[in-house]
């Protein structure tokens, strides 16, 4: 195995892009990655998407993203993996280098979401369920965290509004973020007053819908120094799985697929959660966002909601997380905000994070999750110069 | 939903019918053939009873497009007293008087009715216990 690097980024602003389609934003943020990594050419190109198929009525974006990208003829396949799909390319990306089968290698996801009236978006989404025994009884993604929320809070003794430090923590953070699409500083009144999606979870508590695409360039580490003056090393890249339906899970608070993900990133890398300066988690709802710091070892069961309530997911807390936004405030267009997650860490690591720098960053995590749970994929990027 | 594919779902749709581990004696709902407890194969029938209580319940104000004339609806993981949960939604019960550890029962009731021209499909919903 070689030592991967990620050697150019690239994004599109997330947001509602009614004047762009699906294969120019993934254009636009692979464009962006290759030129930030000095590259014309590269071996291989992974194209993380959940929903084209769906609301675009578009697949194959392997190789439709290739040949609208001046690549044609290069290697090229589309990578799903529910709301994961960015995080799983870039996976397989990281294969690819780290075995020797390729050497310079395009990661984009991309999510085009917006086109779609709010139902059929939500309808879309739920694929990520279990179509036959969750999604035709009609429950939602929002319904499945709904129900964990408040499970959640029964076993824990929390309130609805104690998940409010989550989304307040993320638009504030947002604002440092140009590409974000909330530049708006949420109150705590606005939280506790929006209206419900399923009850006990409203509409500030989840990721908004959004059109997106976020980009990576991977090359082996010896090649990094020569292509970017300042490259991260991908020190660890995990995939961990779990039943798709909440109800077939061990135990429906403890995300496993994260647990067991994250515990293998921090073996491939040889650290411990204590060592990681920053982590981009899967903040699709609050209670994800609890449920994912305790699977990764950063609160005890219980204690998430504690953690962010005492402050420590802050920029200068123990944990910082959602650092320039998250999904919450930067936006969740599905299959490119595992892709966004890598591209704000290399921004994070590089100190280029504006207003949202987290001092002296040297470690940071990224950590997407597929549906309710079911695909947790983490990521561990380190400094090297 | 295509006509076969509900046709394939209706033992476990209509009557709770998952299946028994014959090696380790887990109950099994959904079918799936495999035990998930022991992974060995799984084939013999076993109608559930259809009794159990409410793990966690939701109402649900924003749904999928095909269920946008149902809402607001409530829906609830179930732990069936045979030891596996299901997703199902709630009937004949109003939102205020249902509780986490409630018990409920199975009844079959109307899940879905696709466009005016589409087929209905029926299957379990959950009520108070004993009404
Ligand atoms: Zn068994």
């Amino acid at each position: 195995m070689r030592d991967v690097a990620i050697v150019g980024i690239g994004q599109t602003k997330v947001g509602e892009h009614w004047d762009i389609g699906l294969r120019h934003l993934a254009l636009e943020a692979l464009q962006g990655a290759m030129a930030d990594a000095g590259v014309e050419r590269v071996d291989a190109l992974y194209v993380g998407n959940m929903l084209s198929g769906a609301l675009v009525g578009q697949e194959h974006l392997g190789a439709l993203v290739a040949d609208f990208a001046g690549l044609r003829g290069v290697e090229a396949v589309k990578v799903e993996a529910a709301c994961a799909s960015g995080a799983a390319a870039l996976r397989l990306g990281y294969v690819a280098v780290a075995g020797g089968l390729s050497n310079v290698v395009a990661v984009v996801g991309v999510e085009k979401m917006t086109d779609a009236p709010g139902p059929e978006a939500t309808s879309a989404a739920a694929m990520a369920c279990d179509a036959d025994y969750e999604a035709a009884h009609g429950l939602s993604l929002a319904a499945l965290h709904a129900l964990l929320m408040q499970r959640y809070m029964r076993e824990y003794g929390y309130t609805k509004e104690n998940f409010a430090p989550f989304a307040i923590n993320a638009h504030a953070n947002a604002m440092n973020n140009p590409y974000a699409m909330f530049h708006l500083a949420l109150k705590e009144s606005t939280y506790n007053r929006a209206r419900m999606v399923a009850d006990p979870l409203n509409l500030m508590d989840g990721a908004p819908i959004a059109d997106g695409a976020a980009a990576v360039v991977l090359a082996p580490v010896e090649w990094a120094r020569q292509l970017n003056p300042a490259p991260v090393r991908v020190a660890a890249s995990a995939v961990g799985t779990d039943a798709v339906a909440v109800h077939d899970r061990r135990d429906p608070l403890l995300l496993d697929a994260a647990l067991l993900s994250s515990g293998r990133a921090y073996r491939q890398a040889g650290v411990a959660p204590d060592d990681i300066d920053f982590f981009e988690l899967h903040d699709a709802f609050g209670i994800m966002a609890a449920l994912s710091l305790e699977a990764t070892g950063f609160a005890e069961r219980g204690k998430g909601v504690r953690l962010a309530l005492d402050g420590e997911i802050a920029l200068r807390g123990r944990v910082p997380i959602s650092t320039l936004g998250g999904l919450k405030a930067r936006g969740h267009p599905v299959g490119a905000t595992g892709v966004y997650q890598a591209v704000e860490a290399v921004q994070q690591l590089r100190g280029q994070a504006g207003g949202s720098q987290v001092p002296n960053a040297r470690l940071g995590m990224t950590q997407s999750i597929g549906g309710s749970g079911a695909t947790a994929i983490t990521h561990i990027l380190e400094r090297i110069v | 939903m295509s006509v076969a594919r509900n046709w394939r779902l209706q033992q476990q749709r209509y009557r709770l019918t998952g299946e028994r581990c014959d090696t380790c004696g887990a109950a099994i709902f959904p079918p799936r053939d495999v035990c998930p407890e022991c992974e060995a194969p799984a084939k013999t029938p076993l109608v559930f009873s259809g009794r159990g209580e409410i793990y966690s319940y939701s109402t649900v104000y924003h749904p999928p497009a095909e269920f946008e004339t149902a809402a607001p609806y409530m829906v609830a993981l179930v732990r069936l007293e045979e030891g596996p949960m299901v997703a199902a939604q709630l009937t004949d019960v109003d939102k205020g008087s249902v509780s986490i550890g409630m018990p409920v029962e199975m009844v079959t009731r109307k899940i879905r009715a696709e466009g005016d021209e589409g087929i209905i499909a029926y299957g379990y919903k959950f009520r108070p216990a004993g009404i």
